[in-house]
């Protein structure tokens, strides 16, 4: 019988850190929008929107309020399941990636310890990187279903771009994983606590890893996918309304979740420098903890957002150079030099 | 060769360096220049609040001007629209009758005065031809509306507000009080 009990505050507590972390993924989204405008104004001397409420705060809203509101068109000719499918694979793909990122330390709630994170699972980053695969299959299908020769175009281009920059940023990853020995993420931010950050060990795989995560993101300068002046706004030219809303969302939702995953992995997640936790209360380290890890993916995502506009994208061909000839090698010899240096330590 | 100007440089077209072809070096140099707009003071004014000063040769919409004494000035001769080139102007002069000497400056008027903004091209040639100083190009702009009908703007339209007897209307005419930097609109 003892099989049969269930721990209700489990089920409760996870359920509580679900909500909550979809909502913050989703608001975070919902701000990277307005965020995205703002700075690009910034960038270009200009104000940005500021006319739906102070400061324009309320502009996603009106944005969001414009796109379900608009008419849905699905084309005559269109697959439309797949259609459909499309954009919610998207954007689930999107969203439950942050399952296994460790967002603080635990709380503690009476003697009981709430660890801020989904789901340890010991493969954390594995599944981090299925997940993020699957994405690709939200563009390829929404291209492939629109029955359109652009958007099929831009989907071809865009799974060839994320397999060629998904192995280039596997390969930098082994080298980290070398370092620290688990695919756990709560032990890689665990590991990272009061020691240097991962990023002092491989500089070079994390920049190879930011520039692979820019990819994968389907962000400037690698956004051939919705390349809207060669292909008429790629994979999403026949969508409109929420589905549209929809894929420009998973956007903005898998760039907070790459930056959650760089500032974990590489920038020592939870971690803040000269804050010993052990000093403070559970509960207060816990949100020192949030609060740290929360800047960090605002500083990523401002770097997305800062090279969205500073530079432009790139030909085709140079994409795959790039990725293919520049990368690939590098990240070879980065996971080389990695284990010769770690085995050479440990002789 | 010689060079038009000493900025001129030749284009390099050797290969690229490894460093080079990985873009990054580039791309940091860029990445520091858009910083540096990023705080530059933006060039943006927030429109209808706030106004860019023009200079005073500013051409904007036309004004039918009054003397001193309030009385219209123009007397319908019609060089303004011989003058100009969008034939954009019309009008039918009138005679003035004696009870009318406080409206109007000369023996003859306006009766009816009319000028097509979409036609004009505000090149101020009417302001150059009017021999009475009646017409006058100001510095309002983006006359805006929801028909093409309402851009013949009729004599009413222009004429400037008597500045004896209508002196509210006729400051606001000249638009003293509108702010012209960023500053005035956030305070």
């Amino acid at each position: 019988m003892t099989l049969l009990v269930i721990d209700w505050a489990l089920i409760i507590e996870k359920l509580i850190l679900i909500v909550v972390v979809v909502l913050a993924s989703l608001v975070i989204a919902l701000y990277s929008t307005y965020g995205e405008r703002k700075i690009a104004a910034f960038f270009q001397d200009r104000i940005g929107p500021n006319r739906a409420g102070p400061f324009g705060l309320l502009q996603p809203l009106a944005d969001g309020a414009k796109l379900i509101f608009k008419e849905d068109v699905i084309p005559n000719a269109a697959n439309k399941w797949l259609f459909i499918l499309g954009p919610a694979m998207s954007m689930t793909a999107a969203l439950i990636t942050s399952a296994v990122i460790p967002w603080g330390n635990h709380l503690e709630i009476g003697k009981r310890i709430v660890p801020l994170q989904i789901a340890d699972v010991n493969i954390g980053i594995l599944y981090v990187f299925g997940v993020v695969s699957l994405g690709v299959y939200g563009i390829m299908i929404g291209g492939w279903a629109s029955n359109n020769k652009f958007s099929l175009m831009a989907a071809l281009r865009g799974a060839s771009q994320a397999i060629s920059y998904e192995l280039a940023m596997g390969m930098s990853l082994i080298a980290l994983l070398m370092l620290t020995g688990s695919l756990s993420l709560k032990t890689i931010a665990a590991q990272q606590v009061g020691h240097l950050w991962n990023v002092c060990y491989q500089p070079l795989g994390f920049i190879i890893f930011l520039v692979c995560a820019f990819a994968e993101c389907n962000r400037t300068p690698f956004d051939l996918a919705e390349a809207e002046n060669e292909l008429n706004m790629g994979y999403h030219q026949e969508y409109s309304s929420m589905k549209m809303g929809f894929y420009l969302f998973a956007e903005y939702v898998n760039m907070f979740i790459s930056s959650a995953v760089m500032a974990t992995m590489y920038f020592g997640g939870y971690d803040l420098p000269f804050f010993n936790p052990a000093n403070h209360s559970a509960n207060f380290a816990a949100l020192i903890g949030i609060i740290a890890l929360m800047a960090k993916v605002l500083f990523f995502i401002f770097l997305f957002m800062w090279v969205r506009w500073t530079i432009p994208r790139f030909r085709y061909d140079q994409l795959m150079n790039l990725g293919w000839k520049k990368l690939l090698p590098l990240a070879l010899a980065n996971m080389l030099i990695t284990a010769v240096v770690i085995l050479w330590l440990h002789k | 060769m010689q060079t038009l100007t000493n900025r001129s440089e030749n284009v390099d077209r050797s290969p690229m360096t490894f460093v080079e072809s990985l873009y990054l070096p580039a791309i940091v140099k860029g990445m520091g220049i858009t910083l540096k707009h990023f705080f530059k003071k933006p060039a943006t004014y927030s429109y209808p609040e706030v106004k860019r000063p023009f200079s005073p040769v500013f051409r904007g919409l036309h004004v039918l001007n009054r003397d001193e004494e309030g009385r219209e000035r123009c007397t319908a001769c019609g060089l303004c629209a011989l003058a100009c080139p969008a034939e954009a102007i019309t009008m039918e002069a009138a005679e003035r009758l004696p009870e009318e000497e406080n409206l109007y400056r000369e023996e003859k008027y306006a009766a009816k005065y009319e000028i097509n903004m979409l036609r004009c091209i505000f090149c101020g040639m009417c302001e150059e031809a009017c021999p009475k100083d009646a017409i006058y190009l100001s510095e309002t702009f983006t006359p805006s509306d929801y028909a093409r009908k309402k851009f013949i703007y009729a004599k009413e339209d222009m004429l400037i507000p008597n500045k004896n007897t209508e002196k509210e209307d006729y400051e606001k005419a000249l638009g003293k009080d509108v702010p012209t930097t960023a500053s005035a609109f956030f305070d």
